[in-house]
Formats: structure tokens, C-alpha cells, sequence
């Protein structure tokens, strides 16, 4: 346009645009606007050749500084790794016992060991460690292999009944249901369930607990580490109490399997598991 | 009247004046504020120094807090979380008290705004301080007003290159000791220091000091007036607090006008002429570039300097002061009513002068008992409502404390013996600087036993914890209860953690729940 309109009010020139008679005025920009947008266009260009940004065939430029975002998480993971490393030496260095008495390692061991067990064992422990039928609460005081740190350890490094590791836990407990009649389990049955109700122990299942099941349970029922064998008298059933889940797994025992974690995980993490667990409040 | 007066007559225009008003998109017109004189100028001075006292001496100031705090009496600590004000330690929680002295700021400014109108924005606002100063340096370095109009219309010389150099260098130094000294106040000032000019301070620090030096060097000595015309909200929020009782700079066009630069000859002619003789004083010396006689403007700080360079005028002339001078909208209002009788004709200030030439009865002033208003009845109660309750909380704040968090997951855990076990993460709060021993104990939960992780010690109803001074300390504690006190009704029970100083006896309470199975 060669033609320019000026507003008679205002003094300012129009952009010769009209609506019923409502004329837009062409203002300038703000100047300090405009070097602001200046400054924008300019540091984009700046940006474009010191950073990776535009695209190419298979790849994009890579920046003349070199900068990349894996490079970058690479650097940063190396330097999480070193803050933590003394702390992680230490832990690979000392017994589970060690740690468990030094307040900082403790500490440390118990965080890690935490982050540890979220990522390995809450798929059967759950979240809390509280188990569920079949699968161990970790809060409670009753241990089925034992409960000391070594003991905990050794049952995280090695497994339960796992097949890839020699050194596993391992016990089975014979199926009864073909080798007691239905009324000698009736009667064992109830004899365990005095035993942890406090009833009568003098019933007739009294001498069929003690030809079949002492050996492993023991005498009185309190179970033994040494064979992963369960205390009978307290209130915790991994299987579920009362008669009806008591004579199913006398009938039938069902026999829960873990993973042994020391050659998946390092000695150092199951340490850090171990402090956890222990510190769950159930430890010994 | 009889032989010459002597005063100096400025040929100035306003430049912010409504009449001459550019269009916003137009580059910044120089205002050269000539150096003032009086009363009002005399008490800026003296806020000048006490404002920039207090900003820069500050953080120097020592103040002994034991060996586990640090001894520099006004800190914000932001490592450690903590701010320190002389006696008053606050932790982050306590913030509100902080806040509250924010809002007694707020409702502050308020009432001295609803009595004396724009105080704040004439005499304390850093930026009219900052202002102040900058000037100060280029009076001292380029002259007064006339002689740097000189310089800024004149050709660039040598003596103006030099000239400009020393003004701007003496503005950076100010600029760069104004944000250096406001890191002092996050860090041990001496310390701070020593680090900050060998270089190994925090990059925070660098980039603070940079930032406020540019925007202290940008604001005090190249944006000046238009920060407080076109970026601060306060003079667009401030009509709010302002009413016809409020003090304002005001020209008193009932005794002034009409104005004449030729009162003699005008007297001749038998003309009847106001106390103003257009000598422009008070347009010279205004700092915001406007003409205070044009009336209430936005722009206008309320420095109050046009009113003393009006004054020494009056003074030469031997008329009475305050031509220009602080008054009420309802005095003003009623004086020009006076004057005009009611707006019946143009002003007349005759009316207002009895026989002999003086200033008649009837001509209102401002009086004290203005000030006792309900608006600034309301404003001071509510600004001494705030404080009362800020000293009440100061006063009974708690310097120990306990915070209790219930396990959720698990909610209980049945043990071997069939007794419930819950699970709590007990924070001790030791606001002092100090050591102390205290003792965590149970209540209210029948037969409840505690045992704390990794500290050596019988499972029991109470147990004996040492605090770090000024520190928290977090203890997983786990509660028994024995299953034969398990009530057979309610799920929740109530449980209440203790916690006591064993030698002061300072003491609180946190009630929590513990849960049981059905």
C-alpha cells in the first residue's frame, strides 16, 4: 500500500483495515518487546549449532559442544555411584552383623536394602513385606529358616528348595494323606490346633504327632530352623489356620519355592537385603 | 512590597506535564532533578542513611548463640533450614510467623498510606532511596541540573567522556556493593566474603550479586521514574487506601492562581494575581518530571521536594509557606470554595486574605485529629490484632517437639505369641541449641510395650533418647500389645507418645492410633 491512512485522534497511522467503522491503528511494537524477540531468534541459532537440534537422515547434528543427554545421565550416574561408593565398599567389606552395629551403615544398608527388596520381592512379599497365604510375612517374629542376620542372609543368598544353587534350604514334608487313615489326620489335627490354642494335648492325636511329626517339629511342637520346619504352637500359619487348612496341608503339603539372590544381585545387595529384612522388626 | 526580590526564575517544562504527554512507544525523555533544599529534603537524608544503614550494616552484626548456631544475628539459613533473627531461632515450620510480619507490612502500608498518602513511595521504597543516591553521584560528577543539560545537549568531548565514565563506574560500584551485600544476609558475612573475592563462593552467590547489580545499575540510574510510572502496581492499587482526609503533596491553586511572572505590573493594572510567580522551582527539582501544579497525577511520589523548593521561594518573597504543601483533599476542596465562591467565578484569592493581607480564619488546615478515622481505626487494629498474635505465638511456641507418623503398610502385624505389633516413625523436634536428653513414653494403650530400631535398649514403656542440638532426630519405634489386652470391640485404639526433657521438663504429646485385626 502506498497510501498511508493517518487516525485523526490518535495521530497514529492505520493498518487500513475497517470494521463498521472501528479502524485498527498500527501501532509500533514495545522496543523493548521487539529486542527481546531479537534476543530470542538470536540465542535460537545460537543454541541450534552449540546443541544437537536439527534432524538429519539417521541421526541429528550433534552440537559443536559436544552435549548429549545420554552422555549427560551417563556422567551423572558415574557420580551417584562415587558419592555412594566408600558406603557400598564398606557394606562389601563387613558381615551383616558389622553393619547391623555401625548406626551409618545401617542405615545405609537398610535404604538400599529397601530399594533393593521393591525391585526383587514385593511380586510375593508385598509392598510391606507382609505376605500373604503361602508367601512369609517379613514383619513378624516367626522364622521359618531362622531369624538372626547370618540366618536371614544365607536364606536370601542361597533360596528355598531352588534349584540352581547347591546350597539352597532344602526339606520336604511327605504327603500324610497316603499314609495316614482319614481319622488319624482328623485326630493330628486336632492335636495341633490345641497346641496353638493352648487346648487339651492329650487327645489321640498326641502319640500319631509324635510317631510322624516330632522328628521334624519337634516334641512339643515348636518346630526346627534347622529344617525350615514351622513352630506349630504360635499364632502365625503361612498356610492359613484352622482344622480344614491344617489337614490340607497334612494331606497334602504344599512347599513354597525362592530364588536364590546372591548370583543375580552380588553379595553387597543381598547384604543390603538381609539389614532390611532384619530391620523389619521381627529380626532376632 | 517595595525593591527587588531576588529569586531565580527556571525557564522549565514538566516533562511528564498531562499537556505534553508522549505516546508510550517513545524513547525515555531526561529528567535533570536540581538539587532541592529544606526540611523535607533534611528528612530524607536522614531515611536515606538509616535505610541504607540497616540494608548494608545488617549482616554484620554479631550475635553470640552458643557453640552449635551460628553467631550472626539476622540469617536465613537455607542449607540448614533455619532463619535467625537476634533471639528469635524459626524453623521452617514456623514460617507463619514470618508470614504474619508480611501481612502486618502489608496492612502497614495501608494505614500510613490512608494518613499521609504516598510516604512510602517518597522517602523509604528502595527504589526511590536507590534513586536518591544515584543522583547524589551525578550532581556530584556532572553538577546541577543546568550544567548537566549542558553537558547532555553538548557534543562529545573528552570532558564529557570522562565525565559520563566516572558517573556510570560510581553507579556500578553501588550497584555491585547493593547486591553483594544482600547475599550476606544467606550466608556468615565474613566468611561469605573472604570466599566471594578468592573466587570460591557458590555460583549461586556470583549469579545473585550479577543479577541485582544489573538490575539495581538499570533501575537506579537508566529507568529511574518509569519503574515507579509503569512497572509498579502500588500506585495503581494505592487510590484503594487514599481518601479526602488523606495527606497528599498538593498545590494550593486557591492561593496561588491566577499565576503571574509580572505581579507588579499586573498590580498596576489593578489585576488581581495569586502567590505564584511561575518560577518553576518546584517543577526543576521533582525527580518524577512532572508540574505537582497541574494537580494529583499517577507519577507523583510524594517526595515532598517541590514543597520546600516552594518554600524558600515563598520565604524570599515574604509571603506565607505552603503555596504547595501536604494537605487534604476535603481542606483543599473547601478552600477553593472559598476562593471561587462555590465555582460562581475563576479563584479569587482575595477571599481568603483579611484586611492587612493575611491568610483569613476561615481557610482550613490540616489538624491531628483527622488522623482518628475508622478506616485507620481498622487498619490499626487489625495491624496490631496481627502483631499481638504474632508475640503470643512467639511467646508460646513449643522448643521441643514430636511428630508421629502411624505405619499404613502394614497396618499390624500379628507376632508369634498372637500379640499386635504396630509400627511408628517418631520425630523429636530439639529447637534449642543445645544437648538434651529426654525420655519417649507410652500412654493409654493397656499393657503396650515400645522397642526402638537401632538403639540398645529392654522393650519397655519408655525410653531414654539423646537430641543434637538444634537437630531432628527420627527413631523407628515398634508398639506391642499383648493379645490378651486386645479389647474385643474397637479396632483403633487410642495411643499417646510422650516425650520429656529429663532436666527442664519440657514436655509434648502426639496422639496417635494402633491398630488390631478383628
Amino acid at each position: 500500500m502506498s497510501h498511508k491512512e493517518i487516525d485523526e485522534i490518535s495521530g497514529v497511522a492505520t493498518t487500513g483495515h475497517e470494521w463498521d467503522g472501528i479502524k485498527e491503528l498500527d501501532n509500533p511494537m514495545p522496543r523493548w518487546w521487539l529486542w527481546t524477540f531479537y534476543a530470542t531468534i538470536f540465542w535460537a541459532l545460537v543454541y541450534t549449532v552449540a546443541y544437537p537440534a536439527w534432524p538429519l537422515v539417521s541421526a541429528a547434528t550433534s552440537g559443536m559442544l559436544g552435549w548429549s543427554s545420554r552422555a549427560d545421565l551417563r556422567t551423572q550416574m558415574a557420580s551417584a555411584e562415587a558419592a555412594r561408593g566408600d558406603y557400598v565398599a564398606a557394606v562389601g567389606k563387613a558381615s551383616v552383623e558389622e553393619i547391623l552395629a555401625d548406626d551409618a551403615l545401617r542405615q545405609f544398608a537398610t535404604s538400599a536394602g529397601a530399594a533393593a527388596f521393591k525391585v526383587n520381592c514385593v511380586q510375593c512379599h508385598g509392598s510391606a513385606a507382609a505376605g500373604s497365604p503361602g508367601y512369609p510375612n517379613l514383619n513378624d517374629d516367626e522364622w521359618l529358616w531362622g531369624g538372626t542376620p547370618e540366618e536371614i542372609h544365607t536364606t536370601i543368598a542361597h533360596g528355598i528348595r531352588f534349584g540352581g544353587d547347591d546350597d539352597t534350604r532344602l526339606s520336604e514334608m511327605p504327603a500324610f494323606g497316603g499314609i495316614l487313615s482319614r481319622e488319624e489326620i482328623d485326630g493330628v489335627v486336632a492335636h495341633v490346633v490345641a497346641l496353638s490354642s493352648g487346648g487339651d494335648v492329650t487327645g489321640p492325636g498326641a502319640e500319631i504327632f509324635a510317631n510322624n511329626c516330632a522328628a521334624c517339629h519337634g516334641g512339643a511342637g515348636k518346630g526346627n530352623a534347622e529344617f525350615g520346619a514351622p513352630d506349630l504352637t504360635d499364632a502365625i500359619w503361612l498356610y492359613g489356620s484352622g482344622p480344614a487348612a491344617i489337614a490340607a496341608q497334612v494331606r497334602q503339603p504344599r512347599h513354597g519355592v525362592m530364588p536364590a539372590w546372591q548370583a543375580r544381585l552380588g553379595e553387597t545387595t543381598v547384604k543390603e537385603l538381609a539389614v532390611y529384612v532384619h530391620s523389619l522388626g521381627g529380626g532376632r | 512590597m517595595s525593591g527587588t526580590v531576588e529569586f531565580e526564575r527556571h525557564d522549565a517544562q514538566a516533562v511528564n506535564s498531562a499537556r505534553l504527554r508522549q505516546p508510550l512507544y517513545t524513547a525515555r525523555r531526561k529528567i535533570f532533578p536540581k538539587r532541592a533544599s529544606g526540611s523535607f529534603r533534611n528528612f530524607k537524608w536522614l531515611v536515606m542513611a538509616v535505610t541504607l544503614g540497616i540494608y548494608y550494616l545488617t549482616p554484620w552484626i554479631r550475635w553470640d548463640r552458643g557453640p552449635y548456631a551460628p553467631d550472626q544475628a539476622v540469617l536465613v539459613d537455607i542449607a540448614n533450614r533455619r532463619f535467625y533473627f537476634f533471639f528469635i531461632e524459626i524453623w521452617p515450620q514456623e514460617f507463619f510467623l514470618v508470614a504474619g510480619l508480611l501481612v502486618m507490612a502489608g496492612l502497614g502500608l495501608f494505614l500510613i498510606t490512608s494518613t499521609v498518602g504516598r510516604a512510602w513511595c517518597g522517602y523509604t521504597c528502595p527504589q526511590t532511596v536507590w534513586v536518591d543516591l544515584f543522583l547524589v553521584v551525578e550532581r556530584a560528577v556532572e553538577g546541577d541540573r543546568n550544567a548537566r543539560i549542558k553537558l547532555d545537549q553538548g557534543p562529545w568531548t573528552a570532558r564529557k567522556l570522562a565525565l559520563r565514565i566516572s558517573k556510570h563506574a560510581i553507579w556500578v560500584l553501588i550497584a555491585v556493593a547493593t547486591g553483594g551485600a544482600w547475599i550476606f544476609y544467606f550466608a556468615d558475612a565474613p566468611t561469605l566474603l573472604g570466599d566471594f573475592v578468592t573466587g570460591q563462593a557458590a555460583p549461586v552467590a556470583y549469579i545473585t550479586v550479577a543479577v541485582l547489580t544489573a538490575t539495581t545499575y538499570a533501575f537506579g540510574g537508566l529507568m529511574r521514574e518509569q519503574v515507579c510510572t509503569y512497572m509498579c502496581p502500588w500506585p495503581r492499587i494505592q487510590a484503594a487506601m487514599l481518601d479526602e482526609h488523606s495527606l497528599t503533596v498538593t498545590y494550593n491553586d486557591w492561593r496561588g492562581e491566577p499565576r503571574t511572572r509580572h505581579a507588579k505590573r499586573a498590580a498596576a493594572q489593578g489585576v488581581e494575581t495569586g502567590d505564584c510567580v511561575d518560577c518553576n522551582a518546584c517543577v526543576v527539582v521533582c525527580p518524577m518530571g512532572i508540574d505537582i501544579r497541574d494537580g494529583q497525577q499517577l507519577e507523583c511520589i510524594t517526595c515532598a521536594l517541590c514543597i520546600d523548593a516552594c518554600d524558600s521561594v515563598m520565604d524570599k518573597l515574604g509571603r506565607e509557606r505552603g503555596l504547595i504543601s501536604y494537605a487534604t483533599l476535603a481542606d483543599y476542596n473547601a478552600n477553593m470554595a472559598l476562593a471561587t465562591e462555590d465555582g460562581a467565578h475563576e479563584i479569587r484569592p482575595s477571599l481568603l486574605r483579611d484586611a492587612s493581607g493575611r491568610m483569613s480564619q476561615a481557610v482550613s488546615h490540616f489538624h491531628l485529629r483527622k488522623l482518628f478515622r475508622p478506616r485507620t481505626f481498622i487498619y490499626f487494629g487489625g495491624w496490631s490484632l496481627i502483631g499481638l498474635l504474632l508475640i503470643y505465638g512467639l511467646m508460646t511456641r513449643d522448643r521441643l517437639e514430636l511428630n508421629v507418623l502411624h505405619d499404613r503398610n502394614p497396618q499390624y502385624v500379628v507376632l508369634s505369641d498372637g500379640s499386635i505389633r504396630n509400627g511408628y516413625t517418631v520425630k523429636l523436634l530439639n529447637k534449642i541449641p543445645e544437648q538434651r536428653t529426654v525420655t519417649v513414653s507410652l500412654g493409654e494403650l493397656p499393657g503396650a510395650a515400645m522397642s526402638v530400631i537401632g538403639l540398645d535398649h529392654e522393650e519397655g514403656s519408655s525410653v531414654t533418647v539423646s537430641l543434637e542440638p538444634d537437630r531432628a532426630r527420627s527413631l523407628k519405634v515398634y508398639v506391642r500389645q499383648p493379645r490378651e489386652l486386645k479389647p474385643s470391640d474397637s479396632r483403633a485404639q487410642r495411643l499417646v507418645f510422650h516425650v520429656e526433657d529429663v532436666s527442664s521438663h519440657d514436655a509434648a504429646d502426639y496422639v496417635t492410633s494402633f491398630e488390631t485385626p478383628e
